[in-house]
Formats: structure tokens, sequence, C-alpha cells
């Protein structure tokens, strides 16, 4: 652990973490940039192979399309920054939506009908987080309950997809903030980079966030210096609740409807969003960033097959499997090297 | 009495128990069995046939949560073998022979025990966490299994793959039997040679077992390739029970049905020790649980609703903390040594 090297340099390295740490931020950087790289590869390869891929509104309607995915794996990334894992997220969409559409369709204002599906999902998460910690369940298995008994919800609300009409919805949904002609992004667009924003200063300067990273590196440690870890733990399981019912709502916006078997498998792609944005699985390395960059990627997968036309959608889950696993075994060689 | 409570196969049993007979409130005949057309017949045999895919592949999945491992993929190897089973069966010149089908059956089986060296390969000698390792082929497995497919809906005709799934041998469901036959020499291979000890060692704390002479590494490879396997067979089943390969609907969600089949058996996700009794009967109150909701009239979608209680309820049970809130009987029933042994309980 002594190892004495001139660090290149670091980019915004916090000088107030003393020496030690000097050559750390160094190697957690690499996953990050890795993938930013590939991001600007895939850019590439997609603009020089398709014509008008090079268009503004392609790229920022990777933005357009992902903005749900990209709040969900916000929260994603707390609860992996933990060690843990949250497998209710997509569940929660489903229930958020079809609790949103079936009120609103009910004649319930929009201003009750907001505030109540962001705190269904935001306590479902921290009666999870409280079961993983006060009971030592596995978080696994507690979301994996926790996504049960959401979709089960969701398909005993209703089993049928949902229109939603409400005007304040529709209103929401179709806001565009435009740039040029025919430039654009949608007000999902807005939020999603509020909460990215919102997200990454709370994990780099708070004492919140702080402890994330501190119970993802260990857990016991952490108790033992005297971190708030239940509290922090439950928190994080809260926040995940939140994003996901918050990324619920963006996704009612998007598909104006709500409908229990929205959302399907979208835990995976949370996941894979922040294994591949450089988020270290086991806890305690990653930045809100790389999520972000991770989000874009599979987006960018999704657009390339899409230009590409004879390529059918099962080759994104071959790809991303691939990507996967470069990234994985990438990680894996960073931590090596690091210790 | 307290002993028998304090079994950990006591709570699964009675929720299985409960489940059957509340069966009987709303269904007179469950407990009937009757021959017909010379095999027999009844909701209970229905159980026994529709546990088949589930408890093989909790069996498989039981071995790696016992090295401390977890396979995701599971799920995505049924659908690739159901599919290349089935795309090489439609090639067949006849497909009512059994030989051939046989060849095919093996082929399929043979590609599952490459994908399971590969699960083992990422877990054992790259080293990478196995949940992260197993999320590769669960996503891309798919993908594959829509590749063999061409993403079509393959459905055969072929009277020897459909006796896998569908057929009687002495009246009893060959699929129960497979299963029977699986869990048994699992059993045998486990608790009758030193191998179930090695597991549990590995799971225990691979470094250690390393240092004490147990080739580690070739256990935990060894592992994937079981489960795979296992996951392989029940894919065959799953697709020849319905004569076709849908690679969306194949195996989907088994991974997690199987992990709950586990946990619910008793076996700790922490690794260390294992009950193949204890996830056999978990995988039959899994499917049990799905009877019952659709025998009990409640609409099928709620069966994850109903799912989700259960869990909650036997984990609750399962937890030492929550016991020892609850009842305050704190310290009686956790095991020394690491201050992880509650989580194991």
């Amino acid at each position: 652990m002594t190892v004495v090297t001139t660090p290149p340099t670091p980019q915004r390295n916090r000088s107030l973490l003393g020496g030690r740490r000097v050559y750390r931020p160094n190697t957690k950087h690499i996953p990050v940039l890795a993938t930013l790289a590939l991001l600007i590869v895939m850019y590439s390869i997609g603009v020089y192979n398709y014509d008008s891929f090079g268009d503004t509104q392609v790229f920022l309607n990777i933005f357009v399309d992902n903005a749900f995915l990209l709040v969900v794996a916000v929260g994603m990334t707390f609860v992996i920054l933990t060690g843990g894992i949250d497998l209710s997220v997509g569940a929660v969409i489903a229930l958020t939506t079809t609790v949103a559409a079936t009120l609103l369709t009910a004649g319930w204002p929009a201003g009750v009908v907001l505030p109540l599906v962001l705190l269904i999902g935001t306590v479902l998460g921290l009666g999870m987080g409280a079961v993983i910690h006060f009971f030592k369940v596995e978080p696994f298995i507690a979301t994996l309950a926790g996504m049960f008994l959401a979709r089960g919800l969701a398909l005993l609300i209703n089993r049928n997809s949902i229109p939603i009409t409400n005007d304040f919805w529709t209103q929401m949904a179709q806001k565009r903030f435009r740039f040029d002609d025919g430039v654009f992004i949608s007000l999902n667009v807005v939020i999603a980079a509020v909460v990215v924003l919102i997200a990454a200063l709370v994990l780099a300067w708070t004492r919140f966030g702080r402890n994330v990273y501190a119970i993802g590196g260990n857990a016991d440690s952490a108790l033992l210096m005297g971190l708030p870890v239940g509290r922090t733990r439950i928190a994080v399981y809260t926040l995940s609740g939140f994003c996901a019912s918050l990324g619920g709502v963006l996704y009612s916006f998007y598909t104006s409807s709500g409908y229990s078997l929205h959302g399907q498998g979208l835990e995976l792609d949370a996941i894979a969003a922040v294994v591949i944005g450089g988020v270290l699985l086991t806890g305690g390395s990653g930045y809100v960033l790389g999520t972000v960059l991770g989000v874009l990627v599979l987006g960018l997968i999704q657009t390339i097959i899409t230009f590409q036309g004879d390529l059918n959608s099962w080759w994104t889950r071959i790809v991303v499997g691939i990507l996967l696993f470069a990234f994985i075994v990438l990680q894996r060689l960073v931590t090596r090297k690091a210790k | 009495m307290t002993n028998l409570v304090r079994h950990r196969l006591f709570w699964p049993t009675v929720v299985l128990v409960v489940l059957l007979v509340s069966n009987l409130i709303f269904s007179d005949n469950f407990f009937r069995i009757t021959l017909q057309d010379g095999h027999l017949y009844g909701s209970l045999i229905d159980i026994l046939r529709r546990s088949a895919p589930l408890v093989l592949v909790a069996l498989g999945m039981t071995l790696v949560i016992s090295t401390g491992g977890i396979d995701l993929s599971v799920g995505s190897v049924m659908a690739i073998s159901g599919a290349l089973a089935c795309l090489l069966i439609g090639d067949l010149s006849n497909p009512d022979a059994v030989g051939p089908v046989l060849l095919v059956i093996g082929a399929a089986i043979a590609l599952c025990l490459v994908f399971g060296l590969w699960n083992g390969f990422l877990v054992a000698v790259l080293g990478i966490q196995p949940i992260i390792a197993t999320l590769i082929l669960m996503v891309a497995g798919r993908g594959v299994a829509q590749l063999i497919t061409d993403g079509q809906i393959l459905n055969v005709h072929s009277a020897p793959y459909r006796v896998i799934g569908a057929g009687y041998f002495l009246g009893v469901p060959v699929s129960f039997l497979i299963a029977a036959v699986a869990v048994g020499l699992t059993v045998a291979l486990t608790r009758r040679t030193a191998l179930g000890l090695l597991l549990e060692s590995v799971g225990g704390s691979p470094t250690a077992s390393r240092l004490a002479g147990i080739r580690a590494r070739r256990i935990t490879i060894m592992v994937y390739v079981f489960a795979a396997a296992f996951a392989g067979v029940a894919g065959l089943i799953y697709s020849s029970d319905v004569s076709s390969a849908d690679s969306n609907a194949a195996g989907n969600l088994i991974e997690l049905n199987a992990i709950l089949a586990v946990v619910l058996g008793g076996t700790a996700l922490t690794g260390g020790r294992f009950s193949i009794a204890g996830s056999v009967l978990g995988a039959v109150i899994i499917t049990t649980l799905d009877i019952t909701a659709v025998s009990v009239g409640v609409p099928v979608e709620t069966t994850l609703l109903f799912k989700a209680v259960v869990v909650i309820i036997l984990c609750l049970a399962q937890s030492a903390t929550f016991r020892a809130k609850v009842f305050g009987r704190f310290g009686s029933g956790s095991r020394s040594g690491s201050p992880r042994a509650e989580v194991a309980a």
C-alpha cells in the first residue's frame, strides 16, 4: 500500500483526502474513462457509417428515450455503491404508472396523484431498507420480495394498459425545450439532469455521500468508525425507491399510459448501466457520471441497431452482455492492480 | 417440541401443509388421485409434474449457493437448451426416431455444459463476483437463444421428444422421474461422498479450504457446470412440455424462483451449508403456490402478491434477529462464530 508514484495530475483530485489517497482516484477513474472512450468510438462509428447519425437530435433523443432509465440508474448507483442491489425498480415503475393512471382516470387531481405515487415508491424502498437492516435479510431476497409485491399490486389494481388523458400529464408529456429548428429535449430530460446533478453533488460533497462510499468499502470498518451504517443503508434503499417511482412518473409522461407490465427487466438495464459506467458491484467505488455514461452506451447501442436496420433486437442483449463482460474484466484488472 | 419447531425444515413444511390444506377448502377433489388412460391423474400429480423444472434448477442453484456463489443465468440457459433442441429436431428427417432425438438432447446439454464452464471460469479463474459473472450470461443468453431460433417460436412435432416433458412411465410423469433421479444422484454424491463436505468448506472459506488441500477452484467450476446442466435438462422438459421453443417465456424469472426455493429451504445465501431436501421442498412450495392461486380462484396475476407475502413471512421467520425481537428468545438459536452467523441462521 506504500507505493509511491508521482500521479499524472489526477483530475480535480480532492487534496484534502491526503497522501495515500492520491494515486487511488486515478485507478478509480479508469473504468469511467474507458466507458467514455467506448462511447466516443461507438458514436464515431455511427456517424461514419450512417447518414444523419451525427444530427444533434439523434444524440439528444438518446436522452429523451432513456431519461427514466437514467433516474432509476442513479438510485441504483447509490444502492450498488453500498454493496447492495435493488431488484424492485422495474416493478416499482409498473406500480407507479398503474396507480397514477388509475387515480387520474378516477378523476383525482394531478397535484395529489403526483406526490402520492412518489410517496408509494419511497415508502416501499424505506420498508425494504428497514427489513434489510433490522432483520438482516439479504438485499437480494428483500428486494426480490419487494419486486413481487410491487408487480403483484400493480397487476391487482389493473392488468390492462390504461391511457392517461389528464391535462397536466399531457402537458408535461408534450413539453419541449427547443434550442434550434428541430432540436429539442423533453421535460423528462431536464428532470433527469436535475436528479443526476443533485445525486452527483450529494455523493461527492456531503457526509451522506461519504458514508455511502465507506459502507461499500467495508461495512464493518464503517460501523467501527462510528458511522451511521443502519441509517445510511436504509436511506439508500429509500432513495432508490424514490428514484424508481420518479422514473415511473417520467415513464408515464413518456408513454402516456399506465401498465402493470411496464418496466419488465428494467432492473437489469439499470444494473448493466451502472456496471458499464464503472461502478464496482462490490461497492465502494464509482461515480454518478459513470452511470450517466453507462446509460448513454446502452442508448447508443439501441440507436445504432435501429440505424443499421437489418440487425434484430436480440443483438442488443448480446452486445450488452459482451460489454458487461469487458467492463467487469476491466474492473477486475484495475482493482487487482490497485491492491 | 422445541426441537421440532427449531428444525430448519419446520417452517417450510408448515407452509406447504397449509397451502395444500387450503386447497382442500376450495376444491374437494384436491387430494384425489385417479388412474386415467393408464397414468395417474390429479392435482397432486400435477404439482409433481409441474414442479420438475423448478426442482432441477433449484438443485443446481443449491450446489452453487453452498459454495457462496449464485447463478443468475439458469433461465437463459433453459431458453438456450430448449431453442437448440427444437432447432435441431426441426432439421431431423424423421423427428419420431428415438436415436437422433437422443443425440439432439445430448447436443443441447453439451452446449449447456459449455455455458456452465464459462460461468465457472469467470468466477473461479478470473475471480469475478458470482452475481455479476452470471449476470453476463443472463443478459446475453436470451439474445443467444433468440439468435438460435431467429426470434421465432419454433414448434416441433416429435413423439420421443414430447415424452420428456409430457410423457408418463408406469403411470408416473417422466419429468417427475427425471427430477427424482437428479435429486437422488445429487443427494448420493453430496451426502454419501466427501463432495458435500468439500462444497460446504469452499463455501465457508475458499482460502482456508485451499490451504487445507482442497482444490477450491475445480469445485467452484464444477458446481456451475452442474447448475447449467440441470438448467439445460429443465429447459428440455419445459420446451418438450409445450412442444415449442419460446426464447422469451422459457425459464422467465426462474432464477429468482429457484433462489427463492433455495432460501425457503433454509440454505443461506452466504454459503457454507446447504439442504437439498429444503430446496426441493421450497421448489414444490412455489409450484403449489402457483397452482393454489389458480384453484382458489384468485386471478393468476395476484400470484405474485401471494408469493411476496409468503416470501416476506418466511424470510422474517427465518431471520434470527426477527425471531429474537418478536419472541424475545435472543441468542437461543443463533450460531456462534463470525458476527455474520445470524445472517446464516
